[in-house]
């Protein structure tokens, strides 16, 4: 085993099941020393299962994983922590109320006399913050700082404990288009320091950017592992998906018709109380796609539950068809035409224990055909949901499984069919893609431009830039909830929209390009 | 009148006792994350258990006895809410059924009396020397009972062990975010049986503090309800020790001022209104009026390791 040497890390034939499901079937996956190895797959392909069998957060049921060539079994985090292994999760392992220095060194906490040595340790965080470049405030409780500050921390930590191998899962997903270009900085420096890093993602232009190598899962299974630069795009989406991938969605010039919407001046607080919305004011027209790009937290969740009802406004007007709405109460928005796609499918958009006939009827429960005075027509509510199940193309055995059973581009078709199949005027889509496979996203996407084409209005909030800025007609960007700027989607660009969803105004962001010129 | 002020905050301290004991207790429950409300009912086997270790060896014995029991009691709320992960409510709340009938039926088994048992010795007082011959302090804190000096140095113990020490920062990592703290290598699990047992250390303590401390019998029902009024004093105390404390000598307050309008025979306000006092602020303390409060984010929630 001499050859193994150069490898960091090697996992053979991992095969992991979850009841009902195989979540890993016998990938292999190896590390070389000091490289940058994407780990490709579409949403539940099984990438993160993969990692949390190296991490020790699940333990494989089968396969043999090989750390620097010496055999270990990872049974819990403490055994991959030993052997120099660090995973940055895609949703923060950060405990909230606690301190930057308190989370850093949880687990591992220098002390003296059995108390924690503060003070060691708050050195120690400054220290490796410095010696990385990785700007923290030690002090700073982790629920006061920015999500990407936090990610600094989500490192820092593995970096404490003596990773010299990095799982980074998702790494990108909650950053601004700078804000990942710092990290990719950063990823490049730890490798100069002899690190290696697997970093997990469903983005291909991440993985041509930043990976020397790239493994390709799909459904649970190994593709292949290739030199990155040795495949195009387009080839790497073939092998992630199994098939020819449509990356540009084609779609005419919108011909908006009268404004739909209206909103001025809103302003709402969040669930901690403290004011969400501040001032935002935009609107929406018929036949147009309205996209809202920011960073997750600055107010799109308040936002949508305000315009459908969920939330209560503290002031601002809301204008709906030419009338304004007073007092927004889901079921009028909901009789008047307003349709939403919830960012929470499985909290909010579907009751997961109830059949999918059941699901696709909620709203209009209560009205003819489905309902008569007294009872359910269950008859005419089973035809309905066949219909729909076909006409949405919904993969189901039959409309009596429960929607929890459904795949989540499934479960995110239901709703679509839902909310679609009531004409509404106004569409409120809130993450209508997030953390679906490709194969719905196409599907939704098109869905959403039909509907744009049949001149409904449509609000789209996205946290994928990429999809608003393949979907709307206009983008607005909203920053710590105000609505920062509003532009054609031809004058917007990823770098443009990057920076001022960081807070900077457009003029500054051109004002900026002057001066380049 | 400073007499009677005096006999007011020493008997504020001495109802208080209990109370401080439990919600220590609570709180470590609560910090890791699982939901005690057994602690009356562990509270009430301890006050029996401490009462019979006294009758037939001696009061010592019996508050040793009562805090090994309340661990064994607090051990299978452990199993049940943290390995099998049933509902935290209602297996406590079948703990608290099931403390009610076994004293009942063990007291009229081995004593033969359905209402109290005989008196037995209690722990006495101890005399802080020096500190007793100070006017008014002396008076308030110079002698008592040994479990108001015992609660007031463990809330100080709890604090150091909670807010100092790694094990401490452990603890809360747990209750907030288990699956953070699973990530860094900490047995959830086991920082959970931990804290749960020990949350049964200290109401057992507390049910020895009701049969030989306040009193020196057992009496049916004895904890009549302190368990939660401890919980509501750790809420009160935002889940910190000293918080609880400062709760707990409300509570005691409201207790002492009831009993001394009564021996007092003080009628402008009816005694049933200052007996209802302490669980009016319960209910207040629990409702969010008093302050919001946020308790632990797992608080409640079993931790499962393995999810899709």
């Amino acid at each position: 085993m001499t050859a193994s040497n150069e490898l960091a890390v090697e996992m053979k034939g991992i095969t992991k099941r979850f009841p009902g499901v195989l979540a890993n079937d016998n990938v292999d996956l190896q590390l070389k020393h000091g490289e940058i190895h994407a780990l490709l797959g579409e949403n539940g392909a099984g990438k993160t299962t993969l990692m949390n069998c190296l991490y020790g957060f699940l333990e494989a049921d089968e396969g043999d994983i090989f750390i620097n060539g010496e055999k270990v079994k990872v049974t819990n985090p403490n055994v991959a922590i030993a052997h120099g292994i660090g995973m940055v999760h895609q949703h923060f392992m950060l405990v909230p109320p606690f301190t930057v220095t308190e989370n850093i060194v949880l687990g591992g906490e220098p002390s003296k006399n059995s108390m924690i040595d503060y003070k060691k340790a708050r050195k120690e965080v400054e220290e490796i913050s410095e010696q990385y470049g990785l700007q923290v405030d030690p002090d700073a409780k982790v629920q006061d700082i920015s999500v990407g500050m936090q990610q600094r921390v989500e490192i820092l930590k593995a970096l404490y404990k003596g990773a010299e191998i990095l799982i980074l899962d998702e790494p990108t997903a909650v950053l601004t288009p700078q804000e990942v270009e710092e990290l990719v900085s950063i990823m490049e420096s730890l490798t100069d320091e002899g690190k290696s890093i697997i970093f997990i993602t469903h983005k291909l232009k991440e993985v041509k950017a930043i990976a020397d190598r790239v493994t390709v899962i799909r459904s649970g299974k190994w593709i292949d592992t290739i030199d990155t630069n040795s495949a195009t795009t387009n080839e790497l989406a073939n092998m992630m998906v199994g098939r020819e991938v449509i990356l540009e969605l084609e779609k005419e010039k919108a011909q908006p018709g009268e404004v739909v919407l209206e909103v001025e001046d809103l302003y709402a607080k969040n669930n901690r109380d403290l004011m969400a919305l501040n001032g935002a004011s935009f609107s929406v027209r018929r036949g147009e796609i309205l996209g809202i790009a920011g960073v997750d937290g600055n107010g799109q969740t308040e936002l949508t539950e305000v315009l459908t009802g969920l939330r209560k406004k503290e002031s601002g007007t809301i204008k709906f068809k030419g009338r304004e709405i007073k007092k927004p109460q889901t079921k009028r928005l909901f009789e008047e035409g307003i349709s939403h796609v919830p960012e929470d499918r499985q909290r909010r958009g579907l009751v997961m224990d109830f059949s999918l006939y059941e699901n696709l009827i909620l709203g209009r429960h209560d009205r003819k055909p489905y309902a008569s005075k007294f009872k359910m027509n269950y008859k005419t509510v089973k035809n309905e949901a066949r219909r729909l199940i076909k006409d949405f193309d919904v993969r189901t055995p039959n409309e009596v499984v429960k929607a929890k059973s459904l795949s989540g581009g499934n479960q995110q078709k239901l709703i679509i069919a839902r909310e679609f199949d009531r004409e509404p005027d106004l569409l409120v889509a809130a993450q209508p893609t997030r953390g679906i496979d490709v194969g719905a996203i196409e599907y939704i996407h098109e869905k959403l431009v039909e509907q744009r084409n049949n001149n409904k209005a449509i609000l789209l909030l996205s946290l994928e830039l990429d999809e608003i800025l393949s979907l709307s007609d206009r983008i607005a960007v909203i920053y710590e909830g105000e609505i920062v700027d509003i532009l054609d989607v031809e004058d917007a660009t990823e770098e443009k929209l990057g920076l001022m969803m960081a807070g900077a105004e457009s003029e500054e962001v051109e004002g900026g390009n002057d001066v380049g010129r | 009148m400073l007499a009677s002020l005096a006999a007011l905050l020493s008997t504020t301290l001495r109802m208080a006792t209990p109370l401080i004991l439990a919600s220590l207790g609570g709180m470590f429950s609560e910090s890791s994350g699982v939901i005690n409300i057994a602690l009356e009912g562990i509270m009430l086997i301890g006050a029996f258990t401490a009462m019979a270790g006294s009758y037939f060896v001696g009061p010592w014995f019996g508050v040793l006895a009562a805090v090994i029991v309340g661990m064994l009691v607090a051990l299978v709320h452990a199993i049940a809410s943290i390995t099998f992960r049933a509902d935290q409510i209602v297996t406590a709340t079948a703990i608290n059924i099931f403390a009610t009938g076994i004293t009942g039926f063990l007291l009229r088994l081995i004593f033969g009396d359905a209402g109290q048992s005989p008196s037995v010795q209690d722990v006495g007082t101890w005399t802080l020397p020096g500190i007793n011959k100070i006017p008014f302090i002396g008076d308030v804190i110079g002698t008592q009972i040994p479990f108001v000096y015992i609660a007031l140095i463990l809330v100080a113990v709890s604090y150091w062990v909670l807010f100092k020490t790694p094990f401490g920062l452990r603890l809360r990592s747990v209750g907030e975010h288990p699956a953070a703290a699973d990530s860094v290598g900490i047995n959830v699990f086991k920082m959970r049986y931990i804290a749960v047992i020990m949350s049964g250390f200290f109401a057992g303590l507390a049910g020895a503090s009701l049969s030989v401390g306040l009193l020196d019998l057992f009496v049916k029902n004895m904890a009549s309800g302190r368990g939660f009024i401890a919980l509501a004093a750790m809420i009160f105390g935002k889940w910190t020790p000293h918080g609880a404390l400062m709760a707990a000598l409300l509570f005691g307050f409201a207790d002492a001022l009831q009993m001394l309008a009564q021996t007092l025979g003080l009628t402008f306000v009816p005694r049933q209104f200052l007996l209802m006092a302490p669980y009016i602020l319960t209910i207040l303390a629990l409702a969010g009026v008093v302050g919001r409060s946020t308790p632990p984010a797992a608080d409640g929630e079993p931790y499962i390791k393995e999810e899709v």
